[in-house]
């Protein structure tokens, strides 16, 4: 049970000028189920750490005064839990039973009343497996509701959860929210942060905007802030339910088969696939967490040997190279052909300026430098990235990564775009311009392959569908 | 650059300092990898593996410059040993022994300019201790067999001049390569760059 | 892939003793074994060693998997000697100028190579025994260590494997930018540096998050904590540690009394 008060509160981090959060003012009451929402950059992370006592003095400037039931934050841990979005970084311990008993250790919990507090907040998020089992052998989806079981145990007056399903596959998700609707009782205030509005309505019962400069936006019961401030919202980038999105199908039927994959796997990772790509299509894959997707993109994008079957390019795509599978291409050629995002924006990074890493592409291709220059200040200007060019690339947002990372595969102008998960923790804004990205190259006759979750995203851009299945 | 550093571990001091040892486990073990075939020819050549050695020394300097806490080499070289021993490393437990002596040196280095410095001549000078702590455990303790003049010497001051070049100058570059990504934010080391 | 469980049998008698004891033990075994520069011995030490894998439910294969790099060591000991040794006593069996090998040359290199089996084998089998979990809950229970770094080294110890396979994601990132090193040796240098650069600048972003996810549950909490795994440190254990100290000075008496005793220092 607790309550939480903000009045004036601003937060700014140290080495930035900008307050991540200013002048907002705000009373959460006992047993509250709140939304929290705001494009992202708006600070909404930041909050929530403010509000966990997450933010030592030595990290950043404070203005005003946060509140949990009278408490300053920092007195008021216990009282607190917090789930982040990825679950890898937030388990501690090699089994499962001891990363449940980790918190509880930490509060000094008498150690006979360990083993019964952990394994019912194990039965409380629906764990499957028993507590020995190593957190390194679940999926996503369990290692999130293992996350939300280790701060359950805590029984926690205030729980947090910031972006807890963005990772998961719709099955995952369902599954942590679902273990979230049963933490419902009359005792637990909730504050959480979701990108994707419209599955998580039925656990809150209101909703708060954060204005990106300061305060807040909007605030009362989802119908109500809808209502009211939908249309502004949706174009500020906030997922705002109900408004649907005009699809960008194909202008023409699809050209010549780039690429074809016959019995292509790589066991235990990946069973057997058949599949073409053409020319002028995006083709999207699906799956559950673990079906191999992002294995499946690493074997058409030439950067994994298969262990069964063959990856095959057509003149089309590979000119003198025809009778080499891709894997066996030389980087450059490669990368001229078939250009591959990642899942994590970061580990493509590998110059130190935003420029350079556009630039990089096409200079290793061996362009000469004045094209190299136009091509990159074009990407820079269609992503709106122009005003970050000599930024650090590990220093920019997450959306903004993501932008640049998708930049630097079409910097080479491959005829095969191969993205793993493009749209994940994006908003809106980001979003829709990825997908009149994705459209603007099919169109153009590109082939374009995604792998995500996103069932939106398939059904805004994909003209063709491939299902995994998990093995 | 002086620091007023509470002497106080912080988690996020814990678990970095770890964490970089824990990486560089990763990355020996990758060079392994990479290397693989050319690696046991390195044996044969004892001047090459003097040249090489302050590579291994890095976590210990690093740690010191990131963290800036009394302790931090210490610990970071420590646990980088032990990873490495559970990794499964040939040399089993003795390197925890070897790791913790080279560790001291690098602390010491920090502990004499009471942790209120971490400019290049103080790295220069914990990369030059690191490698006199690891020249004085081969010294005494593989390398007793060797003549004097033409082995045990020069390997050691080869060893010092690596671990002065590539454990202090190299992580003192790292510092600030790492600085400039941002990942450092937490670190008094990361904010000496300017607000964006 | 970078694997951490322990790959011995787990209720063998000796890897059931507790994690401080097996580690002390390798160590009170291991310092013993490197005051001597002798090659009896390490041999009987080797014995004892090899005698107890069983006890310690390693088997040979595992330990000689885990091992094998040593021999390439062997080569570069016995190359060593060759051409820097101190001492050239003996009967000369080559001299091609600059190399003499004399029997002497061969016995002391048998030395080192045997004392530097004996003295890494007994680390090598316990931590083949040991699981790190149990490591660090005995280090603070029953060594005293603090408990924030005993902890904290181990959290940041399960990110090994998740860095492995970063490390590959990495790499197949860079092929996929147009970038590859070819058979060029300095491009290949330049390549890893890069990627090693990438690896640990994505480590400590998600140290920082780790970090930041233990306070939340209250790991700089002030309250004492409390133990949810019991470690014991019992007469077994005990006896683990005098055995192995009493094995290795055994090792040390006999070379003593058959006159091959030769100490490090002195
Ligand atoms: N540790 C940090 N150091 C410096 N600046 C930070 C730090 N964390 C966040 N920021 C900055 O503070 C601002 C708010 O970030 P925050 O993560 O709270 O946003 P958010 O609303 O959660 O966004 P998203 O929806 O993308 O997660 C951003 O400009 C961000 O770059
Ligand atoms: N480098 C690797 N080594 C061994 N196994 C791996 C490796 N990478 C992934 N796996 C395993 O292979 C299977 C398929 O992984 P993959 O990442 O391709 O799945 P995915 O469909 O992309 O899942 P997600 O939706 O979570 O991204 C998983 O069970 C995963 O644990
Ligand atoms: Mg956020
Ligand atoms: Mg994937």
């Amino acid at each position: 049970m607790a309550a939480v008060t903000l009045r004036g509160f601003g937060w700014r981090h140290a080495g930035r000028k900008r307050w991540a959060v200013r002048d907002l003012d705000l009373r959460v009451e006992h047993g509250e189920r709140v939304l929290l929402l705001g494009p992202s950059g708006a600070g909404k992370s930041t909050l929530l750490a403010a509000l966990a006592g997450l933010l030592p003095e030595d990290t950043g400037e404070q203005e005003g005064t946060v509140e949990i039931d009278g408490l300053d934050p920092s007195k008021a841990r216990e009282r607190v839990g917090i789930v982040f979005q990825d679950p890898e970084s937030q388990l501690v311990m090699a089994r499962s039973g001891d990363d449940v008993a980790f918190g509880l250790e930490n509060r000094g919990v008498p150690a006979e009343e360990i083993w019964p507090r952990v394994d019912e907040a194990l039965r409380r998020v629906g764990f499957p497996y028993d507590r020995d089992r190593p957190t390194a052998a679940l999926s996503g989806g369990e290692q999130q509701r293992l996350a939300l079981a280790g701060v359950l145990a805590l029984r926690p007056g205030l729980l947090l959860l910031d972006e807890p399903t963005a990772n998961l596959d719709p099955t995952g998700a369902a599954l942590v929210r679902n273990a979230v609707a049963r933490t419902r009782d009359a005792d637990t205030t909730l504050i959480l942060v979701e990108h994707r509005v419209a599955e998580s309505l039925p656990l809150v019962d209101r909703v708060v905007v954060l204005e990106p400069g300061g305060g807040v936006r909007a605030d009362g019961t989802p119908e109500a802030v809808f209502a009211a401030h939908g249309d502004a919202l949706a174009a500020e980038g906030v997922w705002v339910p109900g408004r649907p999105i005009p699809p960008r199908r194909a202008t023409a039927p699809a050209g010549d088969v780039l690429l074809a994959a016959e019995g292509l796997g790589l066991p235990p990772r990946l069973g057997a696939v058949d599949l073409a790509v053409r020319g002028g299509e995006a083709l999207a894959v699906l799956g559950p967490n673990g079906a191999g997707k992002s294995t499946l993109a690493l074997l058409l994008g030439g950067l994994l040997k298969p262990g069964t079957g063959q990856v095959t390019a057509t003149a089309e795509l590979a000119g003198g190279d025809v009778r080499t599978p891709p894997h066996r291409w030389r980087a450059p050629a490669l990368a001229r052909r078939i250009g591959s995002v990642f899942q994590d924006p970061e580990h493509q990074f590998v110059t130190s300026t935003v420029f350079d890493e556009l630039a990089l592409g096409p200079r290793r291709t061996g362009r000469p430098e004045p094209e190299v220059r136009s091509t990159v200040d074009a990407l820079l200007e269609r992503l709106r990235l122009s005003a970050l060019a000599a930024a650090n690339p590990y220093t920019l947002s997450g959306g903004e990564a993501r932008r640049l990372s998708v930049a630097t595969a079409l910097a080479t102008a491959p005829r095969l775009l191969i993205c793993d998960e493009p749209t994940f923790g994006q908003d809106r804004r980001t979003w829709l311009e990825l997908v009149d990205l994705f459209a603007d190259l099919r169109d153009a006759g590109h082939g374009v392959v995604t792998v995500t979750h996103d069932a939106e995203f398939v059904a805004a851009l994909a003209d063709r569908q491939v299902l995994l299945e998990r093995r | 650059m002086t620091q007023p550093t509470t002497t106080r571990w912080r988690t996020v001091d814990v678990i970095v300092a770890a964490v970089i040892a824990v990486a560089f486990g990763v990355i020996f073990w990758a060079w392994g990898l990479l290397w693989r075939g050319v690696d046991p020819a390195f044996a044969f050549f004892p001047a090459a593996q003097a040249i090489m050695y302050g590579v291994w020394l890095v976590p210990a300097v690093l740690g010191g410059l990131v963290i800036r806490k009394p302790g931090a080499a210490l610990f970071c070289e420590a646990v980088a040993a032990t990873v490495s021993a559970l990794l499964g490393s040939e040399w089993g437990g003795i390197t925890i022994v070897q790791g913790l002596i080279q560790g001291l040196g690098a602390e010491l280095a920090f502990a004499a300019f009471r942790y209120r410095s971490f400019r290049l001549p103080t790295a220069l000078l914990a990369g030059a201790l690191t490698g006199l702590g690891a020249a004085l455990f081969d010294f005494f303790v593989w390398n007793v067999e060797y003549a004097m003049g033409s082995y045990r010497i020069p390997y050691a001051l080869l060893t010092i001049v690596s671990a002065t070049l590539i454990a202090g100058a190299g992580a003192w570059y790292l510092t600030r390569a790492l600085a400039g990504t941002g990942a450092l934010d937490r670190f008094p080391a990361g904010r000496e760059r300017a607000a964006v | 892939m970078i694997g951490l469980e322990p790959v011995a049998r787990p209720d063998a008698p000796l890897a059931r003793r507790n994690p401080v004891a097996k580690l002390a033990a390798a160590l009170v075994f291991s310092v013993a074994l490197v005051a001597t520069l002798d090659p009896v011995a390490p041999a009987i030490a080797i014995a004892v060693e090899l005698a107890a894998l069983p006890l310690f439910g390693v088997r040979l294969r595992v330990l000689a998997r885990r091992a094998w790099p040593l021999l390439a060591s062997a080569g570069g000991i016995l190359v060593t000697l060759v051409l820097f040794a101190a001492e050239r006593s003996g009967r000369v069996l080559v001299d091609a100028g600059p190399v003499v090998v004399t029997s002497g040359v061969l016995l002391t290199a048998l030395g080192l190579v045997l004392r530097m089996f004996a003295v890494a084998l007994p680390g090598v089998i316990v931590v083949a025994t040991t699981d790190p979990t149990d490591l660090a809950d005995a280090l603070v229970q029953n060594a005293k260590a603090p408990a924030r770094f005993a902890y904290g080294a181990l959290a940041a110890f399960r990110l090994v494997p998740l860095l492995g396979q970063e490390w590959r994601m990495i790499s197949m990132a860079r092929r996929a930018r147009g970038v590859d090193a070819g058979r060029n040796p300095l491009a290949r240098l330049r390549l890893f540096a890069s990627t090693a650069f990438t690896l640990l600048v994505g480590a400590i972003r998600r140290g920082t998050r780790l970090a930041v996810a233990m306070d939340a549950r209250g790991f700089d909490a002030t309250t004492p904590r409390t133990v949810a795994r019991r470690q014991h440190f019992g007469k077994a254990d005990a006896l683990l540690v005098a055995g192995a100290a009493v094995l290795a000075g055994g090792a040390l008496t006999a070379s003593v009394l058959l006159g091959t005793f030769r100490p490090l220092i002195g």
